[in-house]
Formats: structure tokens, sequence, C-alpha cells
């Protein structure tokens, strides 16, 4: 039988990344000196899964190289080798190695062999104290050592079970069927031990056996076919060859397959299973998806998802095919008397159709510690680099989260963690002058608020230097030297491009990635960042996002004949304005006064060429105050409509990107509506003013 | 046809073992731990169980040793998948009362021929 093996690698590797995931955090999870059995234990189980998997799937490099971490952490377990320092930044490294293979045979690359063999030597050197090149088990076996006999006359096999081998499961008619392959048998059974009938316990076994089996059968053969009983019974096998007086007459008492021709050499070709290594034909096909499937379909995106949420999915779908047939035997006789009924009805289906629409949402979302789950090793890491001591606190890990979200957000996450690491949190002795307690703490936190999901890193480091921040961006040229700054208008400096904090740039963080790129990809998914600091105390970064990127809560705003709908989130309120409050300042066009604050206003009819607006006078139409990167001003529109949910249709993949516009939507009468972007509009507006009018406006 | 439970709590074997054995006409139960196997057990009968040793929640060995306890199971044959190193988990499922092994890693043909030849 061939079975095409390939179709099982990328549930393989999927586990396989899972377990590399796990063992990491197990690893990082070690107390030295006193690690816990449990937690070696899963480390352990992990290991042991992917050298199982990858010798089973014909992964053989990865096999070998986790064997020696499984022997190491295996002498760890049973607390014959101390957990130190040294073996668990080594185990960590080869973590890091394994995965990296992982990749390789995942994409059907070449794996890199001297990293490989680096990290070997490495482990080895720890197993052994020096140089050793340790042969894994799992490694090809030769072809076939089954030590053959010549002809010959065969065995004798004494075999007595014990009482109890029946309750194994083992059935010796079928160690007699299987002898019965290698040759010639004969069985003679001895009745000595059977009691009187009223005796007898029907679970026991009473008998025993003297086998003679005839012909060239190798001894291997024979002792693999008993190797499962050998502890259940008391045996004896002897050389006929070499003893040609058998105690006794050998009476047939029962003869299994007494025609069988005596065994040609190849049947050792098809030795029984608990010699599986041995099998030249065996060892062929775990080398053939080397070769060919390496990576055939590991790259096809896949989810996993939760037992529960399928169910619910299939529920809801059966409340929906229920609703509709009963709308549709309504229709079939309708009159106005039921009306009623099928206003009900309607009802109904909306609310299915919600619901299901959120159970289908919900398949796409995971828990953010996919991405949390990185940090901890990244904190180890860079604390010790740094030479600073650093506790990581994670908080939320269960949140949930647009798949899109979870990979998306991981770049701007390590950014932020790193610069907490790196600029916010200050060295063990400089944090004992300040009466702080040495160890500083990065707490990372997810919860939902709303229809956001809401990303905290907060640091109790030194925060950031205003002052600092401010004569920086004077000395870049970013900021004009009378400009008047808020605290928190300084702090979103450091989002401008061109702007960096550090007065070197470390190799930990400032790699060329300015918070100007955290905050754009942040945006890229429908978010904001907020920064909220103390000097002295800490920093946190909140960052807000969107709880799917298919789905939005919208207002519909009216601008002549065309509908636009404004993210609810960036909407503060709406207003009509009296005319009293509306200024023209020279140069920075219209604005108006709320609540002793001066807010542009940006004519959406003017910025996307609408002609036939009705409300031309600023008191004739609404203002919709929209917040976006920090920024408040007032959009001028003729009229409100509806709020409500829409489905996103991305406009680059249909058409291209359009400044000031972040999508678009079909609503209920079949046309098409932009979605604005806030930020996006208040740069389209802004272009041509000068930054720190924008800032203080 | 036969019926047989394979536990294993990594996906891929048990996807593999499930498809081999279903490939031969054996109708297969899946089970991703001990307890769970072992409530699988409970409430239906198998003519085999193959069960991995090293899983979380409950291990291979300690699922044999429940199972064997059950009065419908207490001659089904039980295989251990077992690496071949791991002589001390051998004798230990055998303690347990465990039929028998099969050496990790295996291919399908090793696995039937194996099933095949217990369950004759």
């Amino acid at each position: 039988m061939s079975i095409d093996m390939a179709q099982f690698h990328q549930a393989f590797f999927e586990e396989s990344f899972e377990g590399l995931d796990a063992m990491e955090t197990g690893l990082l999870n070690l107390d030295l000196g006193d690690a816990d059995v449990e937690e070696i234990n899963t480390i352990f189980r992990a290991a042991h899964s992917i050298k199982g998997g990858s010798g089973t799937f014909g992964f053989t490099d990865i096999a070998n190289f986790t064997h020696v971490m499984e022997t190491l952490l295996d002498e760890m377990r049973d607390g014959r080798r101390q957990v130190t320092q040294i073996a668990v930044d080594t185990l960590l490294r080869s973590v890091d190695c394994l995965r990296d293979m992982m990749t390789a045979t995942s994409e059907g690359t070449a794996i890199d062999q001297a990293n490989v063999a680096k990290h070997k030597e490495e482990l080895d050197n720890l197993l052994h104290g020096g140089a050793g090149t340790q042969t894994a088990e799992v490694s090809q076996a030769p072809g076939d050592n089954t030590g053959k006999r010549g002809d010959g006359q065969g065995w004798q096999i004494v075999f007595a079970p014990h009482e109890h081998l029946l309750r194994t499961g083992n059935d010796p008619v079928r160690i007699f069927r299987e002898l019965g392959e290698l040759g010639g048998l004969r069985a003679e059974a001895d009745i000595a031990q059977m009691p009187a009938l009223a005796d007898m316990d029907p679970e026991v076994c009473y008998l025993s056996w003297d086998l003679r089996l005839l012909g060239a059968a190798p001894r291997v053969a024979i002792d693999d076919i008993f190797a499962w009983v050998e502890d259940d019974a008391d045996m004896a096998i002897v050389d006929l060859d070499q003893q040609d007086e058998i105690k006794g007459e050998v009476s047939p008492l029962k003869e299994v397959d007494a025609e069988t021709a005596p065994p040609s050499p190849a049947k050792t070709a098809n030795p029984p299973a608990a010699s599986a290594p041995t099998t030249p034909g065996g060892s062929e096909e775990r080398r053939k998806p080397v070769a060919g499937g390496g990576g055939s379909n590991a790259n096809s995106g896949s989810i996993r998802v939760g037992i529960d949420k399928i169910d619910g999915l299939i529920n809801m779908v059966g409340e929906l095919v229920i609703t509709q047939s009963m709308l549709g035997m309504l229709g079939e006789h309708f009159d106005m008397s039921k009306v009623d009924r099928l206003k009900d009805g309607l009802v109904q289906l909306e609310r299915h159709t919600r619901e299901l629409q959120e159970s289908v949402m919900r398949i796409r979302m995971l828990p953010i510690s996919f991405t949390f789950s990185r940090f901890p090793r990244m904190v180890h890491d860079l604390s010790s680099k740094l030479g600073k001591k650093i506790e990581l606190v994670m908080s939320g890990e269960h949140t949930e989260v647009d798949k899109t979200v979870i990979e998306k957000i991981g770049d701007p996450l390590v950014h932020l963690v790193r610069n907490s690491l790196d600029h916010g949190i200050e060295m063990p002795q400089d944090r004992i002058a300040k009466g702080k307690p040495e160890t500083g703490i990065v707490h990372l936190n997810a919860y939902h608020k709303g229809g956001n999901i809401i990303i905290e890193i907060k640091d109790d480091g030194k925060g950031l230097p205003a002052e600092k921040l401010l004569a920086k961006a004077r000395q870049r040229g970013l900021v004009s030297e009378d400009a008047n700054l808020g605290t928190k208008q300084i702090y979103e400096l450091i989002f401008l491009p061109g702007f960096s904090t550090a007065e070197q740039v470390s190799d930990v963080s400032g790699r060329g990635v300015g918070m100007d790129v955290v905050r754009k990809n942040i945006q890229a998914l429908g978010g904001t960042i907020d920064i909220e600091s103390e000097e002295g105390v800490g920093t946190t970064f909140t960052i807000r996002l969107p709880l799917t990127l298919a789905i939005l809560d919208g207002q519909s705003v009216v601008v002549g004949d065309e509908i636009y709908i404004v993210p609810l989130v960036s909407i503060i309120e709406s207003i009509q304005i009296k005319p009293q409050m509306i200024n023209l300042v020279a140069g920075r066009g219209e604005v108006f006064r709320l609540r002793e604050r001066y807010l542009p206003v940006i004519r959406l009819n003017e910025i996307f060429g609408i002609p036939n607006a009705r409300a031309k006078d600023l008191s004739e139409g609404l203002l919709v105050v929209v917040e976006g990167d920090g920024q408040r001003c007032g959009l001028f529109v003729d009229d409100l409509q509806g709020q409500q949910q829409v489905v996103i249709k991305s406009l680059e993949a249909n058409y291209r990107r359009v400044d000031g516009v972040s999508g678009a939507t079909i609503l209920g009468d079949g046309s098409v509506a932009l979605i604005l972007d806030i930020p996006g509009l208040l740069r389209l507006a802004g272009r041509n003013q000068p930054l720190e009018q924008r800032l203080s406006a | 046809m036969a019926s047989i439970l394979a536990v294993d709590d990594s996906a891929s074997m048990r996807q593999m073992v499930s498809f081999t054995l279903k490939g031969a006409g054996y109708e297969v139960v899946e089970a991703s731990d001990g307890v769970e196997a072992l409530n699988v057990a409970k409430t239906r009968n198998v003519n085999l169980v193959i069960t991995d040793v090293n899983m979380p929640n409950m291990d291979g060995i300690t699922l044999i040793k429940e199972l064997r306890a059950l009065p419908s199971y207490k001659f089904i044959p039980m295989l251990m998948l077992t690496t071949e190193s791991a002589m001390d988990k051998k004798s230990a499922g055998k303690q347990a009362g465990a039929t028998g092994w099969i050496v990790k890693p295996f291919n399908p043909d090793q696995l039937l021929a194996t099933i095949k030849k217990v369950l004759g």
C-alpha cells in the first residue's frame, strides 16, 4: 500500500510550530535550580512529539536534532541534570534553530546544515561535556541485520505464559499464527496446570506450549514475535541444530500451517512489526517525503477554529433556515391580515442574519496571545543584553482579535516593547538611586472596550522628557521656535517622520523603523495610538483597534447627492453652529470656536468637488466634529442619516488608493458610498499649512 | 469490520493512523488524550486500542491501566506507540496491561501489518 504522506505534512508543521512555541514558553518559565518537573515535562513532551512526527514523516534531520534536545530534557526531567542558565539558553537557541529547520522544510528550501551542526555540537557538548557525535536512534537503520541462518532443522520453543497473559490482550493463537508464517510449526499444549472445571477461572491462562518451528527462520524474527510477551511468560528457545536430542516425544497436538514452505530469505524482508526500522522497504518509504514532499501545501493559510464556534454557526444557520421557511409559507397565501406576522418574521430574519454574521466573524477571531507569546523571549533576551532587570507582565492574553490584526500588529508591538525596554526602563543602579525597585516592569495588557480592542504597553521607566522632545523638534525644524504646545502635543511629535529620541541609535531599537511607521501600521488597521507619560514614573502607549476589519460602525452623512460613511469611532459630536462661532483666520481658512478651542472646518463638498451641495453657508448645514491622530476638526456636511454597520470593500483591491478615503461600501439601495479616512482627510486638508498651526489649532 | 480507538495528542499522527486504518477498512475512533479516550471507551466498545504514551491530561500508560480495569476491555488488545529507546516505557506499559507496542517512527505499511496480525 502506498499512502502519500505529504498530505499530513501541513498538520505536522502546524502542530510542530505550536510545540516550538510551547517549548520556548516553558523554557522561559523554568526556575533555575528548582525547576518544576511538570514544566520540564511539557517541554519534553513537545520535543518528543516533534521527534516522533518528524521521524514518521521522513524529516530525518529534524528528528535527529530533536533527539539530542530530547535526551537533554529527559535528563533534566529525571533530575540527572541540573537546570542551569547555560542549558536553558542552549535549548532556547536550539528551539530557534529547530524553528529555522522547520520553516526551511515546510517551504521546501534547504536546511542550513552548518547552523544545525553548530547547534548540535553545542547540545552535544552540554550532554557529554565534550565533543561527541551521538547517533540518533531514528537515523536510518542498516538494511538487514537479522542474522539469517543457513538451512537448519529449526527451533524448539518452550512457551509457558504467566496466568495473566490473556489480560494483556495477547492471544497465543496470534503468536502461533505469526510463527507459522516463518516455517512449519508444531505446537504441543501442556495441560498439567489445568484445574477441575469447577475451579477454572476463564480469564486465566493455564496452558503452556512446546513448539517446534521447522526450517531456517532467523532467531531475530522469533524474538520479534515474542517481544510483546517475553515478560509475561517463561520461555526457552533452543536451536535444534545444536541440540538434536529433545526431551520427550513430540506428539503433534495441533498443527498450524504444516504445509507452509520453508521460508525463503525474502521472508525476512517482511518481519513482524516490532522490528520496524530494519525493513528495507520501510526505510525507502520514509525517505521519499524528504525528496518530494518538501512543502507542497505548507503555505495555504489555514485557521484553527474551536468546535464551539462551528457549533454556534451551524445552530445559527439552522435558525435562519427555519425563519426562511416560515416566511416562505407566509408568502404562499399572503393577505393583509398576515402583515403583522410578516413583520415579526422580518425582525427575526434580521436578528438571525446579524447573529450569523457575528458568528462568522468570530471564526476569524484569535486570542491576542498569538502575538503576545513572542514577548517573554524577547524581554528575556534583550534585558540581559541591555544589562537591565525587567519583568514582563501580561494580562488579557485571551482577548480575541481579528486574524489580520494579529498578523499585522506584531511588528508595531515589537517596536513599542523594544522602545520601552531600551529607552523606558532605566539601568538597575539608576532605578535604585531614584528609589524605585531594581526590576522594571513592562506590562502588556489587552481588553475589549466598546467595539474596539485596546492594547496597552505600560512601563514604569523614566517617562518621556517633554522638554528634550520639544528642543529636539525645534532643532530639527519640525516645530517653529514660538509654537506653544501642550504636553500631549509634544508627545505626538515622536510620531513625526525623522524624529528619533535616542541620543545614540542602539542595536536594540532604532533599526531605522521609527514611531511614524508604527503609527502608520496601526492606522492601516483602522486604529489609533495614544501616549500617556509622566517623567520618572513611566509611559503608557494605548493602541485602539477595531475588532474586525471587515465591518465598520458608521454614520452616514449627506453631501449633495452623495452619501459618505464616517467611522463612528472618529466622531466626537455633531453640532449645528451659529454664525458667531465662525472665524476667518488669514492663511488658516475657516475655523470655528467650540468650548474655547478653535477647530478648522473641512468642507467635504470642496474636498471631493461636489457641485450641488445644499448647504453653502456654514450655519445651514451640520458640522461633524471628528478626531484623527489627536487632532480635531469639523466636517461640514448637508445632513446626517442613520448609523449602521457597513461591510468594508477595499478600494485598493477594486480601484486604487484614494487620499482621504479608506474604502467603500454598498448601501441598502444598492448604491456605493465611500468610507472616509479621517486622518487622511486631515492631512489632505492641511497639506499646505505649517505643522504647528495644525497642532495648535 | 473491526473498530479501533486511536489516541494521540498529535493531530498529524492521529490523521496518519486514522487515514491508514480507514483505508484498510477499519472503523476508527479518535481521541486526543487519555481522558478523552477513556470517555470514548466507556460509551462504546472497540476491538483494539492504539495509544501514544506521552500525552497531556492522561498519559498512555495510565490510560491502558484504566481501560484494563473496565470489564469490557479486559482482553482487548492495546498497543502503545513508543520510541525504540524508551525501554522503561515499554515495561511500564506492559505492567499496566499493554498488549504490545509499535515502535516510532513507523510507516503506514508497518502499522497495518501489526494491526492485521493482532486482529487476525
